[in-house]
């Protein structure tokens, strides 16, 4: 397997350019803050990986009309989208057989969690129904770019956006599409506020991946989109390859609802599942970029998994970047695809943050440095509710 | 005593939702998680937020409730004891 | 590799759960939201094990169960889902506790059990089914987008079964919503017969339709899935020409199509679409629809896949169904194409195996 990456865009937390981003990332600059987009009453408990910028900011962006209906989650995934285009040097869209493969867990709920009861009273909010759900995202994503074709969403709570990377491989491999959009976009929502919160697995102060006082994740928002092409468009076009997808897999837990199992079997199972794909070993890892939302259960059992797969003493540099940009559901594993990407272009391991004590479990030491060294593969793992397990692995080459 | 434990057993019966399922099935030393009634760390959030919407108890570490909630008795002595409503 | 049906369980607004297919079917046209009838739940899971279970779980896990058992298959090689809307009956519930409590005193059944992915997770639970578990959700085309990915994976071999399913629920807030936006027929109008309706709005209905697709034909085969084709936007004066290039990628004319199923559904402001295909070049092709049984919904096509197959194998077509009064001698190609309120189009070919 082997599909190539031509282009990539992003908005998070921490930069609204793919450089922005990187650079963000080298400088350990992470942009976890208190809340100021949504009012609620968890303001002082909790912090968040924010965008700072407001709804009518995003909208001037993207030159949307005064009356239009998109939600932040579609203004966000826009605005990623429409970088990855530019960015893959795409100027007839339409020019082949292409695709948009999208992921939320949000959808529109941003936009209409604020009207539950107002669209019986206020006419111009009614708009707004259109916009709540997860293919309206997506439809103006393809409006933006002016995609007319392949459109489809992919949800499975924060491991959607590496599933959306997997169908697009698989497609180009399979000679269904020329090219593909993929990613994934969520923006922060007092309905996903209130639901983490009340599983208990928010942190009060900054999120602490694989320490042994982690106390929960940091939310945040994001969107991130890859260009994926087949080798045919690379050649005709002669474009740039960034990277390549070279192996992936998806399995699941079957555990429990929301927690993972003890031994991570399905995060073992799709890692598994990622290195056949690819005809890779696990000693070809350079680097691991983590699920690491730093709940009490999810850095036990990816921990495990890991430790399954790369035998406890042999597991490679590796680190959460969540400690950066908050835990950004769909959009995570889009937005920490381009991390991965960006880390074998420059060589680079991003640092855990805020580790202090290690594991008591197991011996794992995250990289809390940053460190420069050759990054030939990366693999990169994002679990979701419902036991969805999912491991993608890039390669330079 | 007894009175809180009849309470208790009707409340979890509607807040979990737990049709074809009455008070007097519910022994008091009965164990609640595992085995017994059968319930899981997500019916024990809702408990915690029974706690503390009715007897005024805040809980911050969900791993205490495994303690608390492992049976009709052991629940209505903890609330006796720490009950503010 | 070739990829059959060979299991349908079917939970909708007609009794379609059980007994032969469209022996109770009937129509109601004073309904502009159509009701679930029911399965016997307690056949299939204990009221404790349903305690957190919307309509959505509880009906895909009856569909599913009916359909596996059709096919005797007991782990399927990937679950893959398609809902519109997702488990909606949680999320509204959730979404009215956070504003009616101000974000205090609330519980997290109803969250967990609103993620979009929860029925495929909870088929997932009931089967220890450790395989693929993929939930698309875009709007109409998230049934098909289901259909899509099993077949890819029989065809590259990924899996030699695969279970795939489209659900949908409707909540009272939800209709209420929907009847303001224009979704639904005013209830003023008071009846609403589906062809031929002058206005704009459909009636809704909610269900669930489950599939095994495998890569062997067994006693329990229905049908063969040619093709499945999605598009966001067509306009309409092209439909028709994107619908001779999908039959032309499958080396087939409109004369070997034997059956049209339509996902029409009374609304007047987009049948112009239908009728680019049913008043055109399809004139002479027998012609079905479903929506006036199932009711509309994002993934109500995965009803009318439910109404191909079993057209397709018993190779009748009830009355009730008929949308015109052609026929032929066998069906032996059938196409189905749907789109809603202008978006998504799908086009689904199936074939006699």
């Amino acid at each position: 397997m082997r599909v190539a990456i031509t282009g990539m865009g992003i908005i998070s937390a921490i930069g609204n350019s793919v450089e922005e981003n990187f650079d963000a990332l080298v400088s350990g600059r992470k942009a976890i803050t208190d809340i100021a987009n949504i009012p609620t009453v968890h303001a002082n408990v909790i912090k968040v990986g924010e965008i700072k910028k407001t709804n009518d900011e995003l909208a001037t962006e993207l030159g949307l009309s005064a009356d239009n209906n998109y939600s932040r989650t579609a203004m966000l995934g826009a605005i990623a989208a429409k970088q990855a285009v530019e960015n893959a040097g795409i100027s007839d869209i339409n020019q082949y057989k292409t695709g948009l493969i999208s992921a939320t867990s949000v959808g529109g709920m941003d936009t209409t969690e604020k009207h539950y009861y107002d669209y019986f009273n206020d006419e111009n909010l009614v708009k707004y129904i259109a916009a709540h759900d997860g293919g309206d995202v997506a439809q103006k994503i393809a409006e933006t770019i002016g995609l007319k074709g392949f459109v489809t969403t992919i949800s499975t709570a924060c491991s959607s956006a590496a599933n959306a990377i997997m169908l697009g491989a698989r497609l180009i491999n399979a000679g269904k599409l020329d090219r593909v959009v993929v990613g994934g976009t969520d923006a922060l929502a007092k309905f996903t506020i209130n639901g983490f919160k009340t599983l208990m697995i928010l942190t009060d102060g900054y999120n602490t991946p694989f320490d042994d006082n982690r106390k929960g994740l940091n939310l945040g928002e994001a969107a991130a989109f890859l260009v994926l092409e087949s080798d045919k468009v690379v050649k005709e076009q002669n474009k740039k390859v960034l990277a390549y997808v070279s192996g992936f897999g998806n399995a699941n837990d079957a555990f429990h609802q929301t927690a993972s199992s003890e031994n991570g079997e399905g995060a073992f199972l799709a890692m598994e599942k990622a290195f056949k794909l690819a005809n890779l070993k696990p000693s070809d890892i350079d680097y691991i970029n983590m699920h690491g939302t730093a709940t009490p259960n999810n850095d036990l059992s990816e921990g495990r998994a890991v430790i399954r797969i790369f035998g406890e003493e042999n597991v490679p540099d590796f680190s959460s970047t969540k400690a950066f940009t908050g835990h950004t559901l769909a959009a995570a594993a889009a937005i920490e695809a381009v991390y991965s990407v960006l880390a074998m272009q420059n060589g680079v391991v991003y640092p855990n943050l805020n580790f202090e004590t290690p594991m008591q479990e197991f011996h794992l030491i995250p990289q809390t440095e940053i460190k420069h060294k050759k990054i030939e593969h990366v693999l990169s793992n994002s679990f979701g509710f419902g036991g969805n397990c999912s491991t993608v692995i890039f390669s330079k080459n | 005593m007894d009175a809180l434990k009849q309470e208790l057993k009707e409340k979890i019966i509607a807040v979990l939702n737990l049709e074809d399922v009455s008070a007097s099935d519910i022994n008091n030393t009965d164990p609640l998680f595992g085995e017994g009634l059968g319930l899981d760390s997500i019916d024990a959030l809702e408990l915690i937020v029974l706690l503390d919407k009715d007897y005024g108890i805040k809980l911050t570490d969900p791993k205490e409730g495994k303690n608390i909630f492992q049976s009709i008795d052991t629940m209505a002595d903890y609330i006796t004891a720490n009950r503010t409503k | 590799m070739k990829t059959y049906i060979n299991g349908i369980g079917c939970v909708s607004a007609q009794q379609t759960f059980e007994g032969e297919f469209a022996a109770t079917f009937a129509t109601n046209e004073n309904l502009n939201v159509l009701p679930i009838v029911a399965p016997p739940y307690k056949d299939y899971f204990s009221p404790i094990a349903a305690r957190r279970m919307s309509k959505a779980v509880k009906n895909g896990i009856v569909a599913s169960t009916i359909a596996l058992d059709e096919a005797k298959l007991q782990m399927p090689g990937a679950i893959i889902t398609g809902t519109g809307m997702g488990c909606i009956e949680d999320s509204d519930k959730f979404l009215k506790a956070i504003i009616d409590n101000k974000e205090e005193f609330l519980t997290p059944t109803s969250f967990i059990q609103s993620t979009h992915n929860t029925v495929a997770a909870q088929i997932a639970l009931g089967l220890q089914c450790k395989a693929y578990n993929f939930t698309y959700v875009n709007a109409a085309v998230s049934f098909e987008s289901a259909l899509l990915d099993g077949k890819l994976q029989i065809e590259e071999g990924e899996a030699n079964s695969v279970l795939i399913g489209g659900i949908e629920e409707m909540t009272d807030y939800t209709a209420s919503l929907f009847k303001l936006a224009g979704f639904i027929k005013k209830d003023e109008e008071g009846t609403f017969p589906m062809l031929g309706s002058k206005t704009s709005g459909t009636v809704f209905g909610e269900g669930a339709a489950f599939f095994v697709l495998e890569n062997q034909k067994s006693d329990s085969t229905y049908a063969e899935v040619k093709d499945v084709e999605i598009n966001n936007e067509i306009a309409a004066e092209i439909l028709q020409l994107k619908v001779f290039d999908f039959l032309a990628a499958n080396n087939l004319t409109v004369a070997d199509i034997d059956l049209l199923v339509t996902g029409i559904n009374g609304d007047a402001h987009f049948s112009n679409y239908y009728e680019e295909l049913t008043q055109k070049q399809f004139a002479g092709t027998p012609q079905v629809y479903y929506k006036h049984l199932s009711g509309e919904y994002n993934t109500a096509s995965a009803f009318g896949l439910y109404v191909g197959a079993n057209i397709i194998r018993s190779q009748q077509i009830p009355g009730i169904l008929k949308s015109n009064d052609q026929s032929r001698p066998a069906y032996k190609n059938i196409l189905l194409y749907n789109q809603y309120r202008g978006l998504d189009h799908s086009f689904t070919l199936i074939s006699q195996a």
